[in-house]
């Protein structure tokens, strides 16, 4: 992508020059005054053309996909508490180069997100940084001890506006505290969203429970700790009609289970990371923490079912569970090690690699999953391509530009996090985010921050 | 050799009977009441254990002045590192004091590992968390080899907490190595949910298992293991899977009972089973000397002829 004429960043008005929404037919785009003003047939669009307000940037965009912008339902951005690791700036800058427009901020900050004071703290930090829009997660209980249920409905009220709610980290493994909860949040349609994890299944779990568990020495974390929740709250979702979203689903059995719940017509939403559709267990053989993460990698047959259920819709979205951690942190023996990997900037690329590449989503199927789902399952409003490829005029100018050709290696010195953990070190991924406009401003243009 | 021993998993085999034929000349040498060898003269060899194991430590400090090399004993406990410096720092002053060799304990599995990778010199992996312990299972193999003959087509019987043992791990990877048909026998809750991918069979029923075994090796049970419910009680373990005197009786003649110590006599080995003649628990620590001598003496390419 190349910006034509001097002083191109300075303009309000943009053309996307020959961009191809989902992958589809090229055409121009015009973006202005923070919506999409018009567009018409690829090439068409000259310096003289009709229309074109004072001062408008064309872009060369030939080739390049367009896709709503993205959304990332599970990111933790560590601030407030943890900016040694990431802050509100650094994070959502890694999210913009990533494509995203707007990400979900986890609850598990220090103080924990569970007032309505700390989440209008995160959002404006959100606001005042620029990158892409925060929205906060509020905690379902009071720091996350899963003792006493959180403020929701103040959470619900603030300028925050929070209507997705997790004690991400930990599970709300109490059973009456969790029906409580998904009943609780309906009166201003809120969802909760469950780090599915039974906890005494997992005291001091450390990865996936199996051979390569067995052969390292390292305790496991069982499968069945997982499924064994997301089929208890799937049942008290459908038991009181709330909804109910599953955070980072890693087996094949609760692809199995939600497919189940799903098919009895309840409120079911699940996710699956990025990490997860890609690595697995086998990684684990050499003790270093950059694959440490929770819940862990698994096996290659999870990861198979994981992909299938992505693409069959059993699984909604992806979302990256973005988890900076400083270096003393992953530097150490494999059980001293905090679990998490960075995801933002990575995240389109391993979609790519995992989805399009062997066929299995087409680009309306990763505008689906990356974005509408999203949206939809967060309580944003539609994004601006359909998943027909529409481009709606007169909707937010919010969207991404992916150049589908490049193979790049990921260099971890290089991504915008303040950390340095990301598991793809050194591997070439598909993909790059070319351009991210948020609302008709760029966030990202020639692939670096604006 | 390759430069650390980390695993017996990736031992191969021509190494793992160097090791043995070069302890079994150092065993010799011992015999001969040569008390010191030359060839690691110059050389420093620092024993960094984060765990508290006087028995294993003070094997790996006579082994190395044996061959004359400069031990360090850098205990962890009560230092820095106890008080949250962390294992790479610990690395770095290792380098800085230019080991040659660092003998790791840890209660982490995989803690040798990472040194290893942080450190210039060899690492010997002297146990790590539920892993591995290579040099135990490569003594108990040497120990095996001196009273049998052989290894190749032993019959050995591990018992007791496999889950939890890295000496059960690296004795299995050796032992199918070297040709033996390994038996673990323990209650399903102290075995790994991936036992299945083991080169060993499984049984609950030791009375089955012991008249045909040719050795026996009793595993440490610790009593926490109770509370966390892997087994109701003592009393209830000790029947079902403890060694006493009357099931010793039922083992072939020539059987060997091994354990890698400290034992808790009484629940899972009998006093009478653990000091008699078929005992080799008191040569295994003799046995625990010449193999690390052969061990430190491979991965650092000691000068000099040995015998
Ligand atoms: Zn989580």
């Amino acid at each position: 992508m190349s910006t034509a004429g001097a002083g191109a960043r300075a303009g309000k008005a943009w053309v996307l020059r020959r961009v191809r929404p989902l992958g589809g037919d090229p055409v121009d785009v015009l973006l202005a005054d923070g919506v999409i003003a018009s567009w018409r047939p690829g090439g068409s669009t000259g310096p003289d053309s009709e229309g074109l307000p004072p001062g408008t940037t064309i872009l060369d965009t030939d080739g390049l996909i367009l896709l709503p912008g993205l959304v990332d339902l599970h990111t933790h951005l560590r601030e407030p508490g943890r900016e040694d690791a990431e802050t509100v700036g650094s994070g959502t800058r890694a999210a913009a180069l990533g494509g995203f427009t707007t990400v979900f901020a986890m609850a598990n900050t220090n103080p924990v997100a569970d007032t309505a004071g700390v989440v209008e703290q995160v959002y404006r930090l959100g606001v005042d940084a620029g990158h892409c829009d925060v929205r906060p997660v509020g905690a379902v209980t009071v720091g996350l001890a899963g003792q006493r249920l959180a403020e929701l409905g103040a959470m619900a009220g603030s300028a925050a506006g929070v209507r997705v709610f997790s004690d991400d980290g930990h599970c709300v493994s109490d059973a009456l505290l969790m029906r409580r909860a998904l009943e609780y949040v309906k009166a201003f349609d809120g969802v909760v969203a469950q780090h599915a994890e039974e906890p005494r299944l997992t005291e001091n779990a450390q990865m996936n429970e199996g051979v390569v568990a067995a052969r390292l020495g390292l305790s496991g974390w069982p499968a069945v700790a997982e499924e064994a929740i997301i089929a208890r709250d799937a049942l008290l979702a459908g038991h009181v009609d709330s909804r109910l979203h599953i955070c980072h689903v890693s087996t094949a059995g609760s692809v199995e289970i939600i497919r189940w719940a799903k098919a009895k017509g309840w409120r079911v939403t699940a996710e699956v990371t990025p990490h997860h559709l890609l690595l697995t267990e086998d990684l684990v053989s050499s003790y270093d923490p950059v694959y440490k993460v929770n819940p862990p990698l698994r096996t290659a047959d999870d990861v198979a079912a994981l992909r299938a259920g992505l693409a069959d819709g059993t699984i909604d979205c992806v979302a990256t569970d973005h988890a900076p951690h400083a270096a003393e942190d992953k530097e150490t023996e494999w059980a001293a090690a905090r679990p998490g990997m960075l995801g933002l900037q990575t995240a389109l690329s391993v979609v790519m690699e995992t989805m399009v590449v062997g066929g299995r989503l087409d680009w309306a199927g990763v505008a689906d999953r990356m974005a509408l789902a999203p949206a939809r399952i967060g309580g944003l409003p539609s994004p601006a391509v359909d998943a027909g490829g529409s481009v709606a005029v007169g909707a937010p100018a919010t969207v991404t530009l992916l150049d589908p050709s490049p193979w790049q290696v990921v260099d971890p010195g290089a991504l915008a996090s303040r950390s340095r953990n990301t598991p793809y070190a050194g591997r070439s991924l598909p993909g790059a985010v070319r351009a991210t406009f948020l609302r008709g401003r760029p966030t990202v243009l020639d692939g670096m921050i604006v | 050799m390759r430069r650390h021993l980390l695993t017996t998993e990736e031992l191969s085999r021509d190494d793992a009977l160097l090791v043995l034929d070069t302890a079994e000349r150092m065993a010799r040498v011992a015999e001969a009441s040569v008390r010191k060898l030359p060839t690691l003269r110059g050389r420093t060899v620092v024993n960094l254990f984060f765990e508290d194991s006087t028995r294993t430590r003070t094997s790996f400090e006579v082994a190395a002045k044996r061959l004359s090399a400069d031990v360090i004993n850098f205990s962890a406990r009560g230092s820095s590192v106890s008080k949250g410096e962390s294992l790479k720092d610990t690395a770095q002053t290792l380098e800085a004091m230019g080991a040659d060799a660092v003998v790791c304990r840890h209660s982490a599995s995989g803690a040798p590992h990472r040194l290893a990778s942080w450190v210039r010199g060899s690492v010997v992996n002297a146990g790590d968390g539920t892993h591995e312990h290579p040099t135990q299972a490569l003594l108990d193999a040497f120990t095996m080899r001196r009273r049998l003959g052989r290894i190749e087509g032993l019959r050995v019987t591990i018992v007791g907490d496999v889950l939890h043992s890295r000496v059960a791990r690296s004795n299995i990877w050796l032992l199918a190595t070297l040709g033996a048909s390994v038996t673990v026998v323990a209650p399903p809750t102290l075995l790994p949910l991936g036992v299945s991918a083991w080169p060993v069979e499984v049984s609950y029923d030791l009375d089955a298992v012991l008249p045909k075994s040719d050795v026996v090796m009793m595993l440490r049970v610790q009593r926490e293991r109770m509370s966390a419910a892997y087994f109701p009680t003592e009393r209830e373990y000790s029947r079902r899977y403890g060694l006493d005197v009357d099931r010793a009786a039922i083992l072939p003649e020539h059987a060997l009972v091994m354990h890698p110590g400290p034992m808790v006599r009484g629940m899972e080995i009998a006093s009478q089973v653990a000091d008699s003649a078929r005992s080799t628990v008191v040569e295994q620590v003799a046995n625990g000397v010449s193999v690390r001598m052969a061990v430190l003496y491979l991965l650092l390419g000691g000068s000099g002829e040995v015998s």
